[in-house]
């Protein structure tokens, strides 16, 4: 993808939202849309594009696949699911590229990472059969393929978001090293949900990186989620410490959620 | 066996009881599933020319009435699951009401639906003679698991045909299981022409334009969605050229299609067929099903040919036998003689198919228009990214009314996050009326994402319907709906006017 045509965009999106930030520029990288693009993950790419700018930034999205050049500048690295094909597809690339994201992670770069995405910044997935496929190692976990899927909505009750409504699809089980510095995001109710279906552990955190299953996108539903992601980006590349809507923005924002808060508490009511 | 003998007559009673009860469309299968399982198989097995599967993501449904009807234009007599209940179960039920209490169905040949799960069932207990495979998108993954895994299924059916497979070339996935059909098997494929690739994107196309246009969308125009989709279709013949050698499913788009969907412009379609060129106007809503009627003539012609075939033989048998005292030169003649009509025969079959094209109306729910007060609804079924796309792609929001009704049972998907795939730019500049359904304010959030104004959302599926249609009673009017939704507006718009009867 031309990062060319991501930058008008951004400048698209500032036009419309000039406000005190003076439209400073944030670098959002999408890992592998091509390839690692299933269940709507765009969602949270669209979300924190959508919000960046009503909080008076200029969002440039670079989509970064297979051979691309690395953006220069990276405030926030979005990630999402994938097909086992578009994994493999993209395995090669993404250890070519794992010294840089474990810097930028280690140096508190917010990161969102879904499903397949979360898997690979582990430290293995070993399949089925047996075989173990290496992660890049930014968080302590480890995944295990199963024959059963567990899929379904659910709700992450997690300490620093309050409950996260998404809706999980996926093979492998998911578990953290105990004793290492990734910690779980949240916490779920049922057995047969979450990370591994037993521990009623979902998702991962370090420094400002999370990794979760949850699709739905998660991002729209979670809107205070999305902002964590702003706000550490703009803390770490401007030294803002709190986000301020421009004057349009803020009646946006409002309303989106409101619609969010509503979705979400609908989408925690239906059955699995 | 006795017992077996009275399948027919208990099912059909069982199914009497469900319809005065207002049961569902598969609730007799289910019994007679149970008592005999072997009752599909064996009623099946009667068809003197078989069964056709039609299984894919995206088209099923009207494909399977295009089939039907072109196939009973040709003069055979065709059972059908028309009413979209695509599961062995509903096989079985409306198997239940055509066979007499003897258990003989009064058929030539089977036109079947099933979703990719259930076709898998089926293709264990009946082998189809012709399988019409039309394409893998990302749709009900929750049920499914993963889109490749929906190949493999769809793998399944192929392998199980015994006559002639007719798959999509332009759909990687699907045209890749030309190398699972079993010896002895004929590989058909239909197509597109060139210039019309990237009108019909497969699911991969669609989400690398997706991330793409993601730049046009916030520039605010549509300008730059061509220049992303043009480098899509660029991309993908550049990997043809590299993937060739390899024999890559990337490359079936040049393999020779039985029928080519050449040019499209509003209804009307050019198909070409052996070297000449076809136009039909067809009926049905959206330029999706222009290929799906080439899809259906490609399956037909395969039917046909085989029809042909044996109806010669059993002439010539006739002939042969009359005839055995003549001699055998003049024998040698006639056959040869023969022979120039048959080529004209195909022809002109494809005359008379192309003729019985321009008379099949919308399967339910599937681009139907509801007169409401000289004014018309369309119910549009949506049920996954490409199909929401290509039907908002279809039927331009300029000068209508438009209601989106969104629900998530089991029969719609439970996941929402297919919605975020869908690109609504194109509904911008109208705005959405209603938005309703179980998960109206999950469609909200989406359009608000795009800046698309939802000017009432309203969970109520009665009520919005109510209101939506009653407003603006001058204006024509859309309403894409999931299926279970579907069925709900549709019981709504009975009471509101009069909605033909769906057989459900």
């Amino acid at each position: 993808m031309s990062d060319m045509a991501n930058a008008n965009d951004g400048t698209a999106d500032v036009a419309a939202a000039a406000n005190a930030n003076d439209g400073r520029v944030l670098d959002i990288v999408t890992l592998y849309p091509r390839d690692m693009n299933i269940y709507g993950d765009s969602g949270n790419v669209l979300t924190v594009r959508r919000r960046a700018a009503l909080y008076g930034f200029t969002p440039v999205v670079h989509n970064y696949n297979q051979g691309d050049e690395w953006p220069e500048h990276v405030d926030i690295v979005l990630g999402g699911g994938g097909q086992d094909q578009g994994q493999g597809t993209i395995t090669d690339d993404l250890f070519a590229r794992s010294r840089q994201i474990r810097a930028l992670a280690d140096d508190g770069c917010p990161m969102l990472l879904i499903c397949g995405m979360y898997q690979l910044f582990g430290e293995y997935f070993q399949t089925v059969e047996g075989d173990r496929l290496p992660g890049i190692g930014v968080l302590d976990l480890v995944t295990v393929g199963q024959p059963v899927r567990m899929i379904g909505n659910l709700v992450d009750h997690t300490e620093e978001f309050g409950d996260v409504v998404g809706y999980e699809n996926h093979s492998g089980q998911t578990f953290l090293r105990d004793g290492g510095r990734t910690r779980p995001w949240g916490r779920v109710d049922a057995d047969g949900t979450g990370n591994n279906g037993r521990d009623h552990t979902e998702g991962a955190r370090y420094n400002a990186v999370i990794g979760t299953y949850l699709h739905g996108s998660v991002l729209p539903k979670n809107p205070r989620v999305a902002d964590y992601l702003i706000g550490e980006a703009a803390r770490r590349r401007y030294g803002m410490e709190r986000l301020e809507p421009t004057a349009q923005g803020a009646d946006e924002l409002r309303r989106l959620d409101d619609l969010a808060r509503r979705a979400a508490a609908v989408a925690a009511s239906r059955p699995r | 066996m006795a017992f077996k003998a009275l399948t027919p007559a208990i099912g059909k009673a069982v199914r009497k009881v469900a319809r005065l009860r207002g049961g569902g469309t598969a609730f007799p299968g289910k019994v007679v599933e149970r008592i005999d399982p072997g009752f599909m198989a064996r009623t099946l097995a009667q068809l003197p020319y078989g069964v056709v599967l039609v299984s894919g993501t995206n088209g099923k449904t009207t494909t399977t009435r295009i089939v039907a009807s072109l196939l009973e234009g040709m003069g055979l007599r065709v059972f059908t699951n028309p009413t979209g209940s695509n599961f062995t179960r509903g096989v079985v039920s409306a198997l239940l009401d055509k066979v007499s209490v003897g258990g003989r169905l009064d058929a030539d040949i089977a036109v079947l639906e099933l979703d990719e799960a259930y076709a898998v069932h089926f293709v264990q207990r009946v082998r189809p003679r012709y399988t019409l495979l039309l394409n893998v998108m990302r749709d009900q993954l929750d049920r499914f698991g993963e889109i490749d895994n929906t190949a493999r299924l769809l793998g399944k059916a192929a392998a199980a045909t015994t006559g002639t497979l007719v798959l999509n070339r332009e759909d990687p996935r699907v045209a890749a299981l030309a190398g699972v059909a079993p010896k002895g098997t004929a590989v058909r494929y239909f197509g597109l022409d060139d210039s019309l690739v990237s009108f019909f994107p497969t699911d991969d196309s669609m989400h690398c334009e997706l991330s793409g246009d993601e730049g046009a969308a916030g520039a605010g125009g549509g300008a730059g969605s061509a220049g992303a989709g043009a480098a899509g279709a660029g991309a993908t013949i550049h990997d043809d050229a590299a993937e060739d050698s390899a024999d890559s499913a990337d490359s079936a788009h040049t393999r020779p299609a039985d029928v080519t969907l050449l040019a499209v412009d509003g209804h009307a379609a050019r198909f070409g067929m052996d070297g000449r060129t076809y136009d039909a106007t067809l009926r049905l809503e959206g330029v999706y099903n222009l290929f799906n009627a080439a899809a259906a003539l490609a399956v037909v012609r395969a039917v046909m040919d085989d029809v042909e075939l044996a109806r010669r033989s059993s002439a010539e048998a006739a002939a042969s036998s009359k005839l055995a005292a003549q001699k055998s030169a003049a024998a040698q003649k006639s056959s040869e003689k023969s022979s120039k009509p048959a080529a004209q025969t195909r022809a002109e079959l494809t005359d008379r198919m192309i003729a019985a094209l321009s008379e099949v109306t919308p399967a339910f729910g599937r681009g139907e228009s509801i007169d409401v007060d000289g004014v018309p609804v369309e119910l549009i079924l949506v049920k996954n990214p490409m199909g929401f796309r290509l039907s908002l792609g279809s039927f331009p929001a300029q000068g209508h009314r438009t209601m989106i009704v969104i629900n998530d049972e089991y029969a719609d998907g439970r996941d929402m996050s297919w919605l975020w795939d869908v690109d609504f730019d194109s509904l911008r500049a109208t705005g959405v009326d209603m938005v309703s359904g179980v998960r109206a304010t999950d469609m909200a959030l989406r359009l608000a994402y795009d800046g698309v104004e939802a000017r009432a959302v309203d969970e109520d599926i009665p009520r919005a319907v109510e209101s939506f249609v009653r407003s603006h009673p001058d204006e024509p009017k859309y309403i894409y709906c999931t299926y279970t939704a579907m069925l709900a507006v549709r019981e709504c718009m009975g009471r509101l006017t009069r909605v033909e009867d769906a057989g459900l």
